[in-house]
């Protein structure tokens, strides 16, 4: 592999400064860092070596971690279309309904990580910064927590929105007070809600080779949406927890998105105590505000419909935006479970709540930080004073 | 019984070269050199002239804030140069060794007083190697300590093993102690298992946990943490040995037992060597020498770069080698297994290995982030302190912040583990530092 290495080193005068290319000389350093670990040695003092764990390889594990829920999604798109065309699985099989929904989701993940990437690049030349890696993640998660019917555009300006309102004017990555990619979902859900709810965004209209046959505003509610308007649910424990029920791209497989959260889990990326009390909030939540007169649906499938697990372990683990403080963790996950819920329950106009849940929180958790942190100071200086 | 603490935080770092339980004699370097550096907080002034002679134990330089506070010659002989860098800061003081050896003559035993206890330590130039917190630098004389704190163990890695140091000068050992004992209440942590629990005149403290349980700070921490106005000194292990020689033999012998460990370091072991001698004569040709290496002056986490050119540092213990790195290139590092590489994260393999020993390079591996990941530096950081909310306090030089948050009780080296496994590649040591000694400018 040294030609790669050669490449580089013969194309890095151009893009240095005074070079030809210098105006590209962050997306140079981007793709350097990514083909070769950085060989930059420890200074004069401080720790001579260095764990290998950089910001880089915990943050592509997270989008590993996002596979199993974006497979499962796509496959999801063409299954769901089958079934809206009156074509049950056997009218194209699987992986017909996989490619339908693989040529569907690849144009939005496309359109999220160039506007997203696009603007990183600009803003870290500018700064003459290295591009930092955290938009891989945000630019995964927005395709996957969007409508399969969000037209692109609506994607673009969002993605754009968040990029620059919600991250860069904080100063970057770490510096972030929200979670961009749930900044890009409200943007969506109060600037364009026609495209983001009700029951005709769920189900891919168009017509596409594998599969024959096109719907025209084809309805079809998610569970949520039925609890919302009053009506019996008409999905099983089952078809929630597989996760072949309409609802946002990433979002319906509960089993898929648990792969993840072991992946993340182990890995020691996401913290356990923000995803268990996330659930146990939620749980709680759920058994004490049930639907009035809901049939067929258990207190504990709130857990396993709409957004909350995948915002349970993709959007409340976010490192930047939520607790960090260890012991605040627990709170900060029990309080996001417990207001998704009441926002689900107890408020007609919104069906999910965890987008709202997450982005309230987020608010409050530098709050739960400073009240561990002062207790901390109290007891230093009450030590002062007894001693 | 000794009072035990277990410490749950903390994270030891098994390196290749550990130092092998076998002592050398260094080869008798002809120059020596004190670093005033080694000092830190120390503004030195000169005593001597090129071309004086002095015996071993004779003041090479003084503080200038604290003249009574003098730095020792390690050995007699002839003062050759006087090594100046930019704006004539002293880099070095370099005496060339007599063949026999002359030393300074001072009162044997210790003196019931603690004051005179203080004057002979002062006199001797050994109170130079006291330190003091807040700040972590070297101690003032003026001050009336709350306590003497001494780590008898470091876990660093590569560090020496002082219980294997202290073999045989166990009785110059427990002299320094008690001669410290006169000065201030001197509190003892030692490891699980030490020779040295029975220590007398001393509140002997168990520490069992992972790196950095070793550092003095920690101990200080759990034992009888510094508050703001507090004062109190701390003297590495070693270092007590040098007093107790003082009260035993009335000569200033400032021989260490220095662990010479790295994975580049044919056959590690001990070397007996005079503070000040060139790293060239300690390490000498037990170098791997076919790629490029880093000489540190200590150990890899909280050491210096130095060159077999060097003089070892005053307070150095051990030295290691480690390769450099800098010319290695590894591909798509973000996503490969890297088999070689410890890391705490489990997206390696390295938790599969905990037997294993590494060979870490310098590199440090990753582009320089904001603080991305939370509880990095909580994991590995056994104090009752928020170690993030303080270093951001640091950066932001929110002085109020800092005291709140407990910096009169760190020093840099408390940071070293958390700058270890820092994904975002923070310099925590260097900031800590920095906030340091902001405070202690803010508060002269």
């Amino acid at each position: 592999m040294a030609f790669i290495k050669n490449m580089l080193d013969k194309m890095k005068p151009t893009f240095s400064e005074g070079g030809k290319l210098s105006a590209f000389g962050s997306l140079f350093d981007a793709a350097e860092t990514f083909f070769y670990v950085p060989s930059e040695t420890a200074k004069v003092r401080g720790a001579q070596i260095h764990d290998a764990i950089d910001s880089k390889r915990s943050i592509f594990f997270v989008v590993i971690a996002l596979i199993p829920a974006i497979l499962f999604g796509m496959w999801n798109i063409g299954y769901q279309h089958s079934l809206a065309i009156g074509c049950t699985d056997d009218c194209c099989g699987m992986f017909g309904q996989f490619l339908y929904g693989l040529a569907v989701m690849l144009p939005k993940i496309m359109v999220s990580y160039a506007v997203g990437l696009g603007i990183e690049v600009a803003i870290a030349q500018w700064k003459k910064e290295e591009v930092h890696e955290g938009f891989f993640v945000t630019g995964m998660l927005i395709p996957m927590i969007v409508p399969v019917n969000c037209p692109l555009w609506i994607i673009a300006i969002a993605t754009a929105f968040a990029v620059v309102f919600a991250k860069e004017v904080f100063g970057g990555t770490g510096m972030n007070i929200f979670n961009p990619a749930l900044v890009t979902r409200a943007f969506l859900f109060f600037a364009y809600p026609a495209m983001m709810s009700g029951d005709k965004v769920w189900v891919n209209e168009k017509y596409m080779d594998c599969i024959n046959g096109t719907v025209d505003g084809f309805s079809c509610a998610t569970p949520l949406g039925q609890l919302a308007a009053g009506e019996p649910v008409t999905y099983s424990a089952m078809d929630t927890i597989i996760g072949t029920i309409p609802g946002s791209i990433g979002e319906t497989s509960f089993i898929a998105i648990m792969i993840g959260a072991v992946i993340l889990i182990w890995a020691g990326i996401a913290s356990w105590k923000i995803i268990l009390s996330t659930f146990v909030g939620g749980a709680l939540m759920a058994f004490l505000l049930r639907y009035d007169g809901a049939q067929n649906f258990e207190w504990w499938e709130q857990l396993t419909v709409g957004g909350f697990a995948f915002g349970a372990v993709f959007m409340a683990t976010d490192p930047v935006t939520g607790c960090r403080v260890e012991a605040g963790k627990w709170i900060y996950g029990f309080l996001i479970g417990v207001m998704a819920i009441v926002i689900r329950v107890l408020n007609p106009g919104f069906p999910e709540g965890m987008m709202l849940a997450i982005l309230l929180m987020n608010v409050f958790a530098p709050l739960i930080d400073y009240c561990f942190v002062q207790a901390n100071i109290k007891k230093r200086a009450k030590r002062a004073i007894v001693k | 019984m000794a009072n035990v603490i277990k410490l749950c935080k903390g994270l030891d770092i098994n390196l290749k070269g550990k130092a092998a339980a076998e002592v050398i004699a260094a080869k008798p370097s002809k120059v020596f050199g004190l670093v005033p550096d080694a000092f830190y907080g120390v503004k030195p002034k000169i005593v001597v002239k090129e071309g004086e002679t002095v015996k071993a134990g004779d003041a090479l330089f003084v503080d200038k804030l604290h003249p009574e506070v003098k730095f020792a010659s390690p050995v007699s002989g002839k003062v050759t140069l006087v090594e100046r860098g930019e704006r004539r800061k002293v880099l070095s003081i370099q005496v060339e060794a007599d063949a026999e050896q002359q030393y300074a003559a001072f009162s044997k035993g210790v003196p019931a007083d603690g004051k005179k206890v203080l004057e002979a330590l002062l006199e001797s130039g050994l109170f130079g190697y006291m330190m003091q917190r807040p700040y972590a630098v070297t101690a003032c004389p003026e001050d009336t300590p709350k306590a003497i704190f001494v780590s008898a163990f470091a876990d660093m890695p590569l560090a020496a093993d002082f219980e294997f140091v202290v073999k045989g000068q166990e009785a110059d050992f427990q002299t320094g102690i008690d001669a410290l004992s006169k000065i201030a209440k001197v509190c003892l942590g030692v490891k699980p298992g030490s020779a040295l629990e029975g220590t007398k005149n001393a509140q002997v403290t168990v520490f069992k946990g992972k790196c950095p349980a070793g550092n003095v700070g920690v101990q200080i921490n759990h034992i009888n943490p510094v508050n703001k106005g507090e004062v109190v000194w701390t003297l590495g292990a070693e270092e007590v040995i040098f007093v107790g020689r003082l009260f035993n033999t009335g000569k200033v012998d400032l021989t260490r037992t220095i662990a010479v460990a790295g994975s580049e370091v044919k056959a590690p072991k001990y070397v007996k060597a005079l503070v000040g001698a060139k790293i060239n004569d300690i390490v000498g040709d037990n170098i791997v020498t076919d790629k490029a290496v880093r000489v540190i002056d200590g150990n890899p986490l909280t050491g210096m770069k130095s060159s077999l050119d060097g003089f070892i540092g005053a307070h150095t213990t051990e030295i290691t080698v480690i390769p450099e790195g800098d010319k290695t290139y590894e591909l798509l590092g973000w996503i490969s297994p890297r088999l070689n590489e410890f890391s705490v994260s489990r997206s390696y393999l390295s938790w599969l290995m905990p037997k294993k020993e590494y060979t870490l390079d310098t590199r440090v591996k990753g582009g320089h982030r904001h603080m991305i990941f939370s509880g990095e530096y909580d994991s590995v950081f056994p104090m009752d302190i928020y170690p993030e909310q303080l270093v951001k306090a640091i950066i932001a030089g929110d002085i109020d912040r800092m005291e709140q948050l407990g910096i009169y009780e760190v020093a840099p080296e408390d940071f070293a583990v958390a700058e270890f496994v820092d994904s975002s590649k923070v310099e925590l040591q260097r900031i800590v530092r920095e906030g340091l000694d902001m405070l202690r400018k803010e508060n002269a």
